[in-house]
């Protein structure tokens, strides 16, 4: 038990300290970094409470494919950071009563009071056969939330095709590969013999 | 106190020494494969490749290991020193860490855990960023472009890794990597899944870099693309990660496709060499194809690169998961 607890509290400790480097660090670059251990010690937090799937899907999709699209861009965008910071106090009060509001709804949903977060016995049950937790989320997610959670992926693909067709033009002029042409080729078609005369050339 | 020996101390030596006993030869094999790359490469172009240093060139590689050992490393002036030496390590690290969940023989696996095939995926994944930080710390045009390069390309590739992952999890109805070496022991995936194989190797080769995909270290257009501006061990160490990646993904089609320890037959002269032969063979075949590969093909054009792996094996791999889930379903197959 005594591992247990000091392992959390390495993951935690970390996954705080490079959540606050991530905003306070000075190049865009080492904050994406900085994130990519935030996200690291989550899924280490994960795993402590036995859910080792959704660690595994937490470094998948956030850190294999999300931060590598951030670092991407923000590599390419030559952020500038001097800049960016001279509003910070300008923004601190308002930065400062979100957080607030948060805290305090986080407060209300799992502090004692009237909008006490409901107990998980009305929660549906992935039934006690399910022997692992990949099993169990599989059988909740695909049985009683079987709709929201093909909406969700509905909605995703929607955002993707949205952000395709605002970004694709199609200019004129363009030539393109066609592997199918090139491949259908005939050298009898492509290749023609020509006598050039000396001295004059084809012109 | 006994409390302590048998619950902490006793069992982190005993991983420990799982561990040096997995990596020790791990390593020696990456040596060697470097060696084994020249020599084949060598035969196919009809020439000898190293043969000066020891019998038959073979301690080319430890030559080779202690010159670079001896190189200066040098940093290049505003490189962001931090990024720029993690980076060979992050590389070298991730390629050994994956070890843990592949089964080299029957219970020969430092962990044994349920999301094996998860953790594989999700490590592999990890490969990109010890590329784009070494790209971008070195504070070099060449590099970035190179770590640019391979950030999209291997991003695009572990789409299709992903779902033929999925097509052979749906196959096998587990996560844990032994128990998919066991699903296969009436037939080795590769037979029912062929066309994945064939794309999933393909797809192999785009993710650890390698030809005919090789476009982040494309010398003839980035000199060397990402690893340009390093020298002596932090070049060591990409170099040595990028071959033991091409291990360990060799491992990964193993373990998925070519029924990881089991003989080729189970009937008595192939039952009799131990599962861990077999693996190691198998994991030879794939390396020699990755190095045939290196020598027969051009490297792609980066459009074409691209073309590859988003409109033909994308949709390739995802039609595969939908016949393979019909499959599994019409004909009650499914796994229990």
């Amino acid at each position: 038990m005594v591992v247990h607890a000091i392992v959390f509290y390495v993951f935690a400790v970390v996954l705080i300290a490079s959540a606050l480097m991530v905003i306070s660090a000075r190049n865009p670059v080492h904050s994406v970094l900085w994130l990519i251990l935030g996200f690291f010690n989550g899924a280490g937090l994960f795993l402590l409470m036995g859910a080792e799937f959704l660690a595994m899907v937490l470094v998948i999709v956030y850190v294999g494919a999300v931060a590598v699209l951030f670092l991407f861009v923000v590599m390419m965008l030559n952020v500038n950071v001097a800049r960016l910071r001279q509003g910070f106090l300008d923004y601190l009060p308002i930065g400062a009563g979100v957080g607030l509001v948060l805290l305090g709804e986080l407060l209300l949903a799992f502090g004692a009071g009237p909008f006490h977060a409901p107990s998980s016995a009305g929660a549906p049950d992935p039934g006690m056969g399910a022997a692992t937790n990949t099993e169990a989320i599989g059988q909740v997610l695909y049985t009683d939330y079987v709709y929201l959670f093909q909406g969700a992926g509905i909605v995703l693909l929607i955002g993707m095709v949205g952000s395709i067709l605002l970004t694709l033009r199609h200019r004129p002029g363009v030539r393109r590969q066609d592997v199918h042409d090139q491949t259908h080729r005939d050298p009898r078609t492509a290749v023609t013999l020509k006598k050039v005369p000396t001295g004059e050339g084809l012109g | 106190m006994a409390e302590l020996w048998t619950g902490y101390i006793w069992p982190t030596i005993i991983i420990i020494a799982q561990i040096v006993a997995l990596v020790v030869p791990l390593l020696l094999a990456v040596a060697y494969l470097t060696y084994a790359e020249r020599r084949v490469i060598g035969g196919i172009q009809l020439r000898i490749g190293p043969h000066r240093v020891g019998p038959f060139g073979l301690l080319q590689p430890i030559a080779d290991g202690l010159k670079l050992f001896f190189n200066e490393i040098v940093v290049p002036a505003g490189a962001s020193p931090v990024v720029y030496l993690l980076a060979p390590m992050l590389t070298f690290l991730l390629s050994l860490v994956a070890w843990a969940v592949i089964p080299v023989a029957d219970g020969w696996v430092i962990a044994d855990i349920n999301v094996g095939i998860l953790y594989l995926f999700a490590i592999s994944s990890l490969g990109v960023y010890g590329i784009i930080m070494a790209g971008w710390a070195s504070n070099s045009r060449y590099a970035f472009l190179g770590g640019l390069r391979s950030a999209a390309q291997m991003v695009s590739y572990e789409v299709a890794i992903g779902f033929v992952m999925i097509s052979v999890l749906m196959s096998a109805g587990t996560l844990n990597l032994t128990g998919v070496v066991e699903a296969q022991r009436d037939v080795w995936y590769i037979i029912p899944h062929l066309p994945m194989f064939v794309l999933f190797f393909i797809s192999v080769l785009a993710e650890t870099n390698r030809h005919p995909f090789d476009l982040p270290e494309a010398e003839a257009e980035l000199v060397a693309g990402y690893n340009v501006e390093y020298s002596g061990m932090a070049f060591a160490l990409f170099f040595l990660g990028e071959y033991a990646n091409m291990i360990l993904m060799s491992g990964m089609v193993t373990t998925l496709f070519l029924g990881g320890w089991l003989p080729l037959f189970a009937f008595p002269p192939f039952t009799w060499i131990p599962g861990v032969i077999w693996f190691a063979l198998k994991v030879a075949v794939c390396l020699f194809i990755f190095i045939l590969t290196r020598a027969a093909l051009p490297r792609y054009r980066y459009d074409q690169l691209m073309r590859l792996g988003w409109k033909v094996f994308l949709p390739l791999s995802l039609a595969w998961v939908v016949i393979t889930a019909g499959a599994l379903h019409v004909f009650g197959w499914l796994p229990q």
